[in-house]
């Protein structure tokens, strides 16, 4: 269920903060407050406290059992679940329009849950309980017909959940089609992303006849249809401020694919310099790659990459980065490089990364060479001589890294000698390598 | 009937200005008060049809069937009666005594009958009402009289349950424009709401119950009014979804539904108070004597309940001992006398178990501190020394009543969870909701279907067999968890030829008493302020009886503060 769209290798799936599932939509409070399912935290949202006395002894034998439930949930115990929700379906016999979450949506979400994990059930039944949730509330129908797409698309079943987003589509309810036009706007979205995959494959089948020799009509008529659906829905979806990386990313290699460099660049510009949209480090990578795939200059590249840095200092390009800023003739942008290399391997992750040591060790041994701007390391290393020591430099892993990635300790030494100078440990452990 | 047919006609009779219409055999309709005939006949009534009179005569039988939908009319009273018969039948299986269906509870009932002028005198009461509801209203004929609205009927009834999903309905009732009283499928069930409460002892759901426990006690059978609410729970006595068994021909909705159809379990305490308000009402004589041989004597209660809780049955001499000294035992004391305001309103079952409280505390503290010091020294006497028979250890005996409790809590708490509320037959309070309420059911069903297929091969357990103990220890278990034959040795000392208690100072936890007719309870209980044994003790028994601890605590109190 990580990967949204598993088949396509044009759209992975981009998790942006870490969120289990599948992706956070930007909604309006009210509905995002809504929205949440039950299972992001692992808290049922706070009853309303009101006097325990007055409740009748159905409410409290209800919550009770919903509080079994959620016990069953978390510790994965479907079966045990599954009985208590089976007594738990009778409290839709009753009105509980005063409560913040009603039992028909508990029941959706909890019966969601369950269907998905438990060994026994199957895809059958699982769209039968959908269908049957559908009409359980009709504020809730196009929701409920979305997260029925997802489960579909993440068991394979692309045709399905087409035919499901074209039906969830063509739905009128009076005023509730206006009330619900944010997730009309992503129903149409979605079905947006499967005409691009199904373009996509058509562009596959028409570039392999093309090698043969055979130009296929056909083919080609579908693939610019299917480009034309694909194209209007996206480009509506991208308007509204949200994260939308995957419809970025789709729409644009659809734009850069038919030739519209212009309106791709417009697009991947608004995307990450808007200050409506929130602020989402991939809008400036796919920014950038775009960039570098027209052949743009270095200073937009850099101009690109500089916010990266600025939003996230951990990011695999800035190894990029730093590259480029080192080639550069401006002084300025040279010690930007280092202060980029340095900032990067501030974080953990990349404290096995070879290359961003390589890089560093570069810089550093070229400044130390010319001896030029030495203040420059004496400047990044002022805050970090307290911690870096343990947190790179340490005997342990001196040790560890001279057994597992040579290459990578090289580098490493090198480093350390530069900055530690004249340190106790990696001193001797110099000495180790040197006598090996 | 002449009721039934003359419903719809609601004028004032020109003579008497009254609403009490008959039918003559002409078809005619006439005063009953003055005997004034009117010229009106049945057919004329339904002034829709006036204009096509082929119409006319062919809805005049349809009208009456479509209306009624095969049912008949029906009082809430006589509701009730079904209600009460199923549950002494059920009694009656249970193996109480089979005279107490016909010769008992029967004549309670038409007593109450009576005494609420529902039946069995020369006028009932729904009439009178009836008349005077349509007298407040104006004086124009044409009008409508003013009809209560369900809101405020529904305010006036206790507040049990949810007014707010009542209200939500209430909107939609309201349009249908009846011509008898608001929607109900009885006859009288809006009537019924509106009563004055004081003057007559409305009959509610828990009242069956206080009315099969009045007749339990009148013929002394050994089943306390725990025990009786206990048999509720389990599903022996049938008082949940009773109305199921109502004849096909007895519609049940609107306003029915707020009277037969309870959504909690019945209270101790409400029952109760009910029950002694019931015999007050129904002026009955002293009841039989409560004598030390009769199964509610605190005496043979103490036994049982000593039994049930694992507890030396030594224990049962100072209980007696307690009984005497407080004087409890006494006849005149437990024996009920309705009306005579004087004497205690006397629990038989929590007073039982309020006087081992205190034994335990005489003999023990409850402390924290004193019982698991004697405790000690009872262990190491067993360990050396094993002849005899064991000395009884608080420590062990704790232990192993705690692990059974915890289980049977455990099941307890999740029986409760998973109970079934609704039954087969559709509940709905008017004709307009009656199709979503069968597709909800319908689509509960089969939620439910589909998930219990899930659940594996966890079926629902069978109804345990009615028992009237709980938890049973038996003395053949060689692990040693029956401590009825414990002697009480190590924690007695001989004192002038006599046994006392080793400590001879005892105290009162309660810091402060309250004023029982302020809040009810004598003395608040808070689990902080007690020690943990004694919470412990307290608890359990409020397991056993399925009672709050604060009734026993309360009981407690009142025993003690006259054994000092």
């Amino acid at each position: 269920m990580d990967s949204f769209l598993e088949d396509y290798e044009e759209a992975p799936a981009v998790v942006v903060g870490g969120k289990r599932r599948r992706r956070r939509r930007r909604r309006s409070p009210a509905t995002q407050a809504a929205l949440q399912p039950l299972l992001h935290l692992p808290f049922l949202p706070p009853q309303p406290v009101s006097s325990n006395e007055h409740k009748s002894n159905f409410k409290k034998s209800k919550e009770a059992c919903l509080s079994y439930i959620q016990d069953a949930l978390l510790q994965k115990q479907w079966k045990r679940a599954a009985e208590f929700l089976t007594c738990y379906v009778e409290s839709l016999e009753k009105d509980y329009s005063r409560e913040h979450i009603g039992p028909s949506e508990m029941i959706w979400r909890i019966g969601t849950e369950i269907l998905w994990h438990h060994s026994q059930s199957r895809m059958k039944e699982f769209s039968c309980f959908m269908e049957q949730m559908k009409t359980l509330g009709v504020k809730r129908y196009l929701k409920v017909c979305l997260e029925h797409v997802f489960h579909l698309l993440c068991n394979g079943q692309i045709d399905e959940a087409y035919q499901n987003l074209s039906l969830a589509e063509s739905w009128r309810f009076g005023e509730q089609t206006a009330i619900q036009d944010k997730e009309i706007k992503l129903i149409q979205a979605y079905r947006g992303l499967l005409d691009y995959c199904s373009w996509s494959k058509q562009k596959k089948i028409l570039l392999e006849h093309g090698e043969d020799g055979f130009a296929d009509l056909a083919v080609e008529q579908e693939m610019h249809s299917y480009f034309r659906k694909a194209a209007v829905n996206l480009k509506e979806i991208i308007k509204i401020p949200g994260v939308w990386d995957v419809f970025v990313k789709c729409y644009v290699d659809l734009l850069e694919f038919y030739g519209e460099y212009n309106e791709a660049r417009q697009v991947l510009n608004e995307y990450a310099y808007n200050s409506k949209f929130p602020a989402n480090p991939n809008a400036h990578v796919y920014l950038y790659q775009f960039l570098k795939r027209q052949g743009e200059s270095k200073k937009s590249l850099l101009s690109a990459l500089k916010i990266l840095h600025d939003i996230v200092p951990s990011h695999e390009l800035m190894i990029d980065f730093n590259t480029m800023l080192q080639k550069s003739k401006k002084r300025k942008k040279r010690q930007l490089g280092l202060e980029v290399i340095f900032a990067a391997l501030d974080y953990a992750g990349w404290k096995e990364n070879a290359k961003a040591w390589s890089c560093l060790a570069r810089q550093v041994k070229q400044i130390v060479i010319s001896e030029k701007h030495l203040d420059w390391i004496k400047q990044e290393w002022s805050s970090r001589k307290d911690w870096w020591p343990d947190f790179h430099f340490s005997r342990y892993l001196a040790k560890r890294n001279w057994q597992e990635n040579k290459s990578l300790s090289h580098e490493k030494a090198l480093v350390a000698g530069i900055l530690l100078g004249k340190g106790r440990i990696f001193f001797f452990f110099f000495h180790f390598i040197e006598q090996k | 009937m002449d009721e039934e047919d003359t419903r719809d006609f609601n004028e004032r009779c020109a003579q008497c200005s009254e609403v009490n219409w008959g039918l003559t055999d002409g078809g005619r309709f006439y005063c009953r008060s003055c005997h004034n005939v009117t010229e009106r006949t049945r057919e004329v009534v339904n002034t829709d049809f006036i204009t096509n009179s082929r119409v006319q005569t062919i809805s005049k039988g349809s009208k009456k069937q479509e209306k009624n939908d095969g049912g008949c009319e029906w009082y809430i009273c006589e509701g009730f009666q079904l209600v009460l018969k199923k549950q002494v039948e059920a009694l009656e299986a249970l193996g109480v005594c089979p005279q107490m269906k016909d010769e008992i509870l029967c004549n309670f009932w038409r007593c109450y009958l009576q005494k609420s002028k529902q039946a069995y005198c020369k006028r009932p009461a729904g009439e009178t009402v009836k008349t005077l509801s349509v007298c407040e209203s104006s004086t124009d004929v044409d009008s409508d009289p003013e009809r209560p609205s369900l809101l405020h009927l529904l305010s006036l009834s206790e507040s049990e349950g949810d007014l707010q999903t009542d209200c939500s309905f209430a909107s939609s009732v309201s349009k249908v424009s009846e011509s008898t009283s608001v929607y109900s499928g009885s006859v009288d069930g809006s009537l019924y709401l509106m009563k004055n409460q004081k003057e007559k002892l409305r009959m509610t759901m828990p009242m069956t119950l206080s009315f099969c426990y009045l007749a339990l006690l009148w013929v002394r059978e050994p089943i306390t009014l725990s025990e009786l609410l206990r048999f509720v729970v389990e599903g022996h006595i049938p008082y949940m979804n009773v109305f199921q068994h109502f004849p096909e021909k007895m519609k049940l909705c609107g306003l029915d539904l707020k009277i037969f159809c309870v959504e909690s379990w019945p209270e101790y305490k409400e029952v109760f108070n009910k029950m002694h308000e019931l015999a007050a009402f129904l002026d009955l004589p002293r009841f039989p004597d409560i004598t030390e041989s009769c199964f509610l004597h605190p005496d043979m209660l103490c036994m049982k309940y000593l039994m049930e809780a694992n507890l030396p049955d030594e224990l049962h001499n100072w209980t007696c001992r307690v009984v005497k000294k407080i004087g409890i035992g006494e006849v005149d004391f437990l024996t009920l006398t309705p009306g005579n305001k004087s004497t205690r309103k006397v629990k038989y079952d929590v007073l039982a178990a309020a006087v081992i409280v205190v034994v335990l505390k005489l003999l023990f503290l409850l402390d924290d501190h004193y019982e698991w010091l004697l405790s000690e020294f009872a262990e190491e006497r067993n360990k050396n020394n094993t002849e005899g028979g064991p000395y009884f250890e608080f420590k062990k005996w704790y232990e192993v009543v705690k692990h059974s409790l915890d289980v049977e809590q455990k099941k307890l708490d999740e029986e409760k969870a998973k109970y079934l509320w609704r039954c087969e037959k559709p509940l709905f309070y008017s004709v307009k909701n009656k199709s979503k309420v069968l597709k909800r059911r319908q689509m509960v069903v089969n939620l439910q279907n589909q998930f219990g297929k899930l659940s594996g091969s966890v079926q629902r357990a069978e109804k345990p067999n009615p028992s009237s103990f709980q938890l049973s220890w038996s003395e053949e278990n060689t692990d040693g968890s029956c401590f009825h034959g414990h002697s009480l040795k190590g924690v007695l000392q001989e004192k002038c030829g006599l046994l006392t208690v080793m400590n001879p100072d005892y105290w009162l936890c309660t810091v402060k008493l309250c004023n029982e007719k302020l809040c009810g309870h004598l003395a608040h209980y808070r689990e902080v302020e007690f020690p943990q044994s004694y919470h412990f003790v307290l608890g359990l028994f409020s397991f056993l009886l399925r009672i709050q601890p604060s009734y026993i605590h309360d009981e407690f109190n009142k025993s003690t503060l006259v054994l000092e």
